[in-house]
């Protein structure tokens, strides 16, 4: 029984750790500006594009940084062009931008690789076959959720412990409040894109390894799931983005191992259904304890 | 001292401010009454750079404070204890103190200060460690005043700091912007509760829908008429 179930928890785990690193994304920028960035999903699918041209011409010493720090310059611009501007427009504009954005992105990487589906770089020691308890699974998906767990330790430590977390969290509150602090929030905010971008493009290594291709689209589908995993864990909340991301990762692998595949789409989509009917705040939904 | 001459500001065609001009000396309290929409938070917010003005100039210490970003002007020691408190409720009391040393870097001398706002307000320090949502309405103003301190500023501005406190508290906050300005920090402050601002105020405005009517010494202002009986509830007999 359990090495039947053992090989598709792995996997699930493994997808829920990268769907968990795209949702911390979506997460942050909307604790900080109300706004779901649906630009998100496509930039951890640049992400992917940039790494296989890079490591076409360059070692993966130089083109896996590189990557990271292109994505990273993305994310900080899509803001500045598409976000910025609407600062104080209403909400429903900003997020029509973020649509818009999204479209861009999809269709400029349409034009610029031909839409071809390409070969994803194969990453080594990461992609080498490991066996754990008589399952053959590749090194990416033991390591992907202790990277994930690593790296949301050293965010939550960034935004308790030190001052431009400190600031993130008084923005996420009052804008107008944080500015009379003395806190730039248009840096705060870039900041929050920064982290943002650098999980997604840290996300899209992991999740590409084991998907071998990178299409203008491929993006869609795990962005959209990040997505629900955030709304599920409660927007806004990064251990609700963490646990979102694992637990509907592991359902729906769960849900393949059944031989059900044609429902784990349909089953995270029914999930977001349920939760947003029954529990909007989602699982650590925000509570405002504010007195006036 | 902090001079502003004929600030003009609106908000999408409804003037809030029509040309006012007055003076914040150094070292002294200024107050500023007036009704509901009179523009007395309008005056602070557009000081701060919250809010942009038409024309006119806002000058602090010969320097123009228009156009200027916000976190210059807070670095310039201006500080804004806002209306309605506005402390960061998911922050500890702790949290709250530092954020409002953000602009400083020298981290002694924070130390020093937040000692300091915990000798003024001892309450904060025995729940520095609560967030500040769990505080009662008249820490948190506590806590919104100890966090404008923090920045150590040369003008401290308050909006409406007695809203809707008890009476005994009332007394304690206004007991410590006296204190507070005993120590040199020029006080800019608003209130609906005249009386008791006039009372400590060396200079005082009357602001009516966007103009200055009156302005005179605190203890001339308590003896008008006008003030009498437009914001001290004294009918003439």
């Amino acid at each position: 029984m359990l090495d039947k179930i053992l090989p598709y928890l792995l996997a699930g785990i493994s997808v829920g750790g990268q769907y968990a690193l795209i949702a911390i994304g979506y997460t942050m920028v909307y604790g900080i500006l109300r706004l779901i960035n649906f630009a998100h999903g496509d930039i951890f699918t640049v992400a992917g594009f940039i790494m296989v041209y890079a490591a076409a011409t360059m070692p993966l010493s130089v083109s896996i940084p590189l990557t990271i720090v292109l994505t990273v310059l993305l994310g900080v611009l899509v803001e500045k062009v598409a976000y910025r501007p609407l600062r104080t427009a209403p909400r429903m504009s900003v997020m029509i931008s973020a649509i818009g954005m999204s479209y861009l992105l999809q269709n400029s990487m349409w034009y610029l690789t031909g839409g071809l589906a390409k070969q994803y770089p194969v990453l080594p020691w990461i992609s080498d076959s490991v066996n754990v308890a008589g399952t053959t699974t590749s090194r990416v998906t033991i390591i992907t959720p202790f990277l994930v767990i690593a790296l949301v330790a050293v965010l939550v430590l960034l935004i308790k412990r030190t001052k431009i977390g400190m600031a993130m969290r008084a923005a996420s509150r009052d804008f107008e409040t944080a500015q009379l602090m003395g806190i730039k929030i248009n840096n705060v905010i870039s900041f929050t894109f920064v982290v943002g971008s650098f999980l997604a493009a840290v996300g899209s290594m992991l999740y590409f390894s084991n998907y071998a291709t990178v299409t203008p689209t491929v993006g869609a589908m795990p962005g959209l799931k990040a997505f629900v995993a955030a709304v599920f864990g409660g927007i806004g909340s990064i251990p609700g983005a963490v646990i979102g991301g694992f637990i509907i990762g592991i359902c729906e692998s769960l849900i393949k191992g059944a031989g059900l595949t044609t429902f784990s789409d349909a089953f995270t989509f029914a999930l977001l259904i349920v939760i947003l009917a029954v529990k909007p705040t989602g699982l650590f939904g925000e509570n405002l304890t504010e007195k006036v | 001292m902090l001079k502003i001459d004929n600030l003009k500001v609106s908000y999408g065609g409804i003037h809030a401010l029509r040309g006012i001009s007055m003076e914040v000396p150094d070292g002294k309290i200024v107050t500023l009454i007036g009704a509901n929409g009179a523009g007395k938070s309008t005056t602070l917010r557009t000081i701060t750079g919250l809010v942009k003005a038409d024309s006119g100039s806002i000058q602090w210490n010969g320097s123009e404070l228009l156009g200027r970003s916000i976190d210059h002007i807070i670095s310039q020691g201006i500080a804004l204890s806002p209306e309605g408190r506005r402390v960061f409720a998911d922050l500890t009391v702790l949290e709250n103190l530092k954020i409002g040393a953000y602009l400083r870097r020298n981290k002694a001398e924070i130390e020093k200060d937040l000692n300091w706002v915990y000798e003024l307000f001892p309450r904060l320090k025995e729940r520095s460690w609560q967030l500040a949502g769990t505080l009662s309405g008249g820490e948190q103003q506590m806590l919104a005043v100890g966090r404008a301190l923090m920045s150590r500023p040369k003008l401290m501005m308050l909006d409406e700091p007695s809203l809707g406190l008890a009476p005994l508290v009332v007394q304690d906050i206004f007991k410590i912007i006296q204190e507070i300005n005993k120590l040199g920090v020029t006080v800019l402050l608003i209130e609906q509760n005249a009386n008791m601002a006039l009372k400590i105020a060396d200079l005082a405005y009357v602001l009516e829908t966007g103009n200055i009517t009156l302005s005179g010494t605190g203890a001339e202002l308590l003896t008008n008429e006008k003030v009498k009986e437009a914001y001290l509830g004294k009918r003439k007999d």
